[in-house]
């Protein structure tokens, strides 16, 4: 449950105790209102403390055909809003309405843009708000409205320190949450916290290592950090991902990322990866590998690289792209028979040297 | 394929009494109706709709800022200008806002580093990149912006894999590589896309059901057929899905009973997926439905009347321009390998048509 009910069923409560001592005491009182719905609950047209508002309905339009039924507390609450919005009132109890709001619609961007518009004149705690930023996101995680207020309430409290751990938290109940994992990349960003990124990336691939918003981080992380210019590094990387490979195959993540590392240095050129990749293929065979022998082939064949015989590589390509067209991945067999021509063109006997090679390297 | 059904469906939507769903869905409004009007535009269908009410209800959201919102009384935002100016594309009425201060409203969004908040608050994604140019560009105004930042900050999210992101880092992901592509169209920037290893991420996202997904791993999802689909057409790359697969797909993510197309098989269905599954279809070349347009989402013929419709399959998009202008592209565009690049002028007067051969291979 999350506490932005609570709450809203707290401010309900307290309005009824009022209500109830009110009925008891001034026999008027009781005119003025029906009796509480739905256990408890009373609507704010009904409230006292609200009657001086006039609420605004749903404008839909100059001729609306036919009318249309909303659940009753949802168009109580927002003809509430609009009034408010109307009058452009700034007060706590506008500042609790947004909650009732919030909770039925939270998706309703404006009445998020009124809730700041109201933390900002009333001066609120912000670190309350937090925690009801906190509560709602771990209701409804995949809504851009609740990580955008996030992020802003995070920018006015200049301080980043709980965010790491909350993003960490939903994404432990959906690892590629994608607004989730663009408000981790923009509080590392802005705040300077690269450090144990790296080491978080590794664990949640230990939890999937087909995971591809990690794969993703994990680019992230060493492009913005030591890069990839460093052999060392490079190589640390290279190992790394024929590891998780070796693993799980059949994982398009790995082999983009491997691709991805070292497209600038050139594949066919990378000492020893034509041999373990090679290797790999009696036991972690996949579409994808094949792809990635074609590409490097493709590599050589381009750079004109002189550890290869042109004539044998292009023979080679050529039969991988056949097998993945034919049998492998027949569902891309126009990408493969596209991959086979441009070789063919490119590279065949006979071709021109004017010929510009594809630009997929 | 049962247009007939769909047709009846999307008439009926917003009429129907007790539709919770809609009330709830008031924040996206005006989008909604982009969806709605679109599809039964392309199904030859729009007479159905309530021209009078929309352009009313378009009228009665634009705010003093020049900027549009979902609804009346919700705040305007990049998103909902966008599909406002669509929408009155549609019915060839684009004056009944004031266009000028929509375009205040758009350039003012625009950020130092070339991106675009999608409002006030400031959320940066490569979506508003993609709402500003295209809104402007359906305005004839795309020159009152930083157009060289605007290029920079969206080629910044291109990825390792050739994918682009939200926001820097951001991972690859089929919308907003929908988004960037259609942004490099619009801003005749699409040389700078590595088309084949793109072309090559894209066509990877159908699985063996026939559907797209939007990412690695991911489930398809009928929305993704346009994501992905028309990302690829940008790009002249198409045909390397599996059009018989997708089509079947998509068909069978049709309801029978109500009309409609549903994420995915034996959902419920909604008038986003609805339009995304015809326009796919569209895309595929069914010619029950009008051609789309895979840039802007809307029937050909309307940006034809416009004249922003290139005679071909182009990576470029016809522009009302400068001289100046004009002669940078025609060096930009020769500076590019690969496809014969010609030029010509289109037969409204001051346009000048920039286009590139039809799909490679």
């Amino acid at each position: 449950m999350s506490s932005a009910e609570e709450i809203s069923n707290s401010v309900g409560e307290n309005l009824e105790e009022d209500g109830v001592e009110e009925e008891n005491t001034v026999e008027e009182a009781e005119m003025e209102y029906e009796e509480p719905v739905k256990g408890g609950y009373i609507f704010y047209r009904d409230r006292k403390e609200w009657a001086d508002l006039e609420p605004v309905p749903q404008d839909d339009g100059p001729n609306p055909v036919v009318k249309i039924a909303y659940s009753e507390k949802f168009t109580d609450v927002f003809d509430m809003f609009r009034a408010l919005l109307k009058n452009d009132e700034k007060s706590e109890r506008a500042f609790a309405l947004t909650a009732e709001a919030i909770d039925l619609n939270a998706a309703n961007y404006t009445v998020w843009h009124y809730r700041r518009v109201l933390l900002q004149a009333l001066d609120k705690d912000l670190r309350e708000e937090m925690k009801y930023i906190t509560a709602i996101i771990e209701d409804q995680p995949k809504n851009y409205q609740v990580w955008n207020h996030r992020r802003m309430v995070v920018e006015w409290l200049n301080d980043p320190s709980e965010e790491l751990q909350f993003v960490a938290e939903i994404l432990s109940q959906d690892a590629k949450n994608y607004h989730a994992w663009q408000h981790r990349q923009w509080v590392i960003q802005e705040y300077k916290l690269w450090n144990g990124e790296l080491e978080y990336v590794e664990e949640l691939l230990e939890e999937d290592v087909r995971n591809n918003s990690a794969w993703n981080q994990r680019h992230f992380v060493i492009s913005h950090t030591s890069g990839y210019s460093d052999p060392a590094i490079l190589d640390r990387e290279v190992q790394y991902t024929l590891k998780q490979i070796k693993k799980a195959p059949h994982n398009e993540s790995a082999w983009n990322y491997l691709k991805g590392i070292l497209h600038d240095g050139g594949l066919s050129s990378y000492p020893g990866l034509l041999e373990q990749v090679t290797e790999l293929q009696d036991t972690c065979s996949s579409p994808y590998l094949t792809a990635f022998l074609v590409d490097l082939y493709e590599d050589a064949l381009e750079t004109n690289n002189s550890s290869y015989d042109q004539q044998e590589t292009l023979k080679k390509a050529l039969e991988l792209c056949k097998l993945l067209a034919e049998e492998k991945d027949t569902i891309r067999r126009e990408y493969w028979n596209y991959v086979s021509r441009s070789l063919q063109n490119t590279y065949g006997s006979g071709h021109s040297s004017d010929e510009e090679p594809r630009g997929r390297i | 394929l049962l247009l007939d059904e769909h047709a009846d469906y999307i008439a009926a939507y917003g009429s129907k009494k007790d539709d919770y769903e809609y009330t709830l869905s008031e924040y996206l409004r005006m989008s909604g109706i982009y969806w709605g009007l679109t599809v039964m535009d392309l199904m030859g269908q729009l007479s159905r709709m309530n021209r009078e009410e929309i352009i009313e209800f378009i009228k009665s959201c634009q705010h003093d800022c020049g900027g549009i919102s979902a609804s009346t009384g919700h705040d305007p935002h990049l998103l909902y200008t966008l599909s406002a100016v669509q929408i009155l594309s549609l019915y060839d009425s684009i004056n009944v806002i004031d266009v000028d201060k929509v375009v205040d409203y758009v350039k003012g969004l625009q950020q130092e580093d070339g991106s675009f908040a999608g409002d006030k608050w400031g959320e940066i994604d490569t979506r508003f990149s993609f709402c500003a140019v295209a809104t402007l560009s359906l305005l004839g105004k795309l020159d009152v912006i930083n157009m060289d930042k605007a290029v920079e900050f969206v080629l910044s999210c291109m990825n390792f894999d050739g994918g682009f992101g939200c926001r820097p880092g951001s991972e690859s992901h089929a919308g907003q590589i929908y988004c960037c592509t259609g942004f490099l169209s619009i801003t005749g920037q699409l040389h700078q896309v590595n088309a084949d290893l793109l072309g090559w991420w894209l066509c990877e996202r159908q699985l063996p059901s026939g559907g797209l997904n939007g990412r690695p791993e991911k489930l398809p999802d009928v929305c993704y057929s346009w994501w992905v689909l028309a990302a690829l057409k940008i790009i002249g790359r198409i045909h390397w899905i599996d059009k018989a697969k997708l089509r079947n797909f998509i068909l069978a993510c049709q309801d029978e009973e109500t009309g409609g197309f549903a994420d995915r098989p034996g959902d419920m269905v909604d008038p986003f997926h609805t339009l995304f599954g015809v326009a796919g279809l569209s895309l595929l070349g069914d010619e029950q439905i009008k051609p789309v347009n895979p840039v802007f989402c809307m029937p050909e013929d309307v940006l034809q009347r416009i004249g922003l419709q290139p005679d071909f399959t182009a990576h470029f998009v016809c522009l009302p321009i400068n001289q100046t202008h004009l002669i940078q592209l025609i060096s930009s565009l020769k500076e590019t390998p690969g496809p014969e690049m010609g030029v010509r002028k289109g037969r409204h007067t001051k346009c000048a048509v920039l286009g590139g051969a039809q799909d490679q291979g």
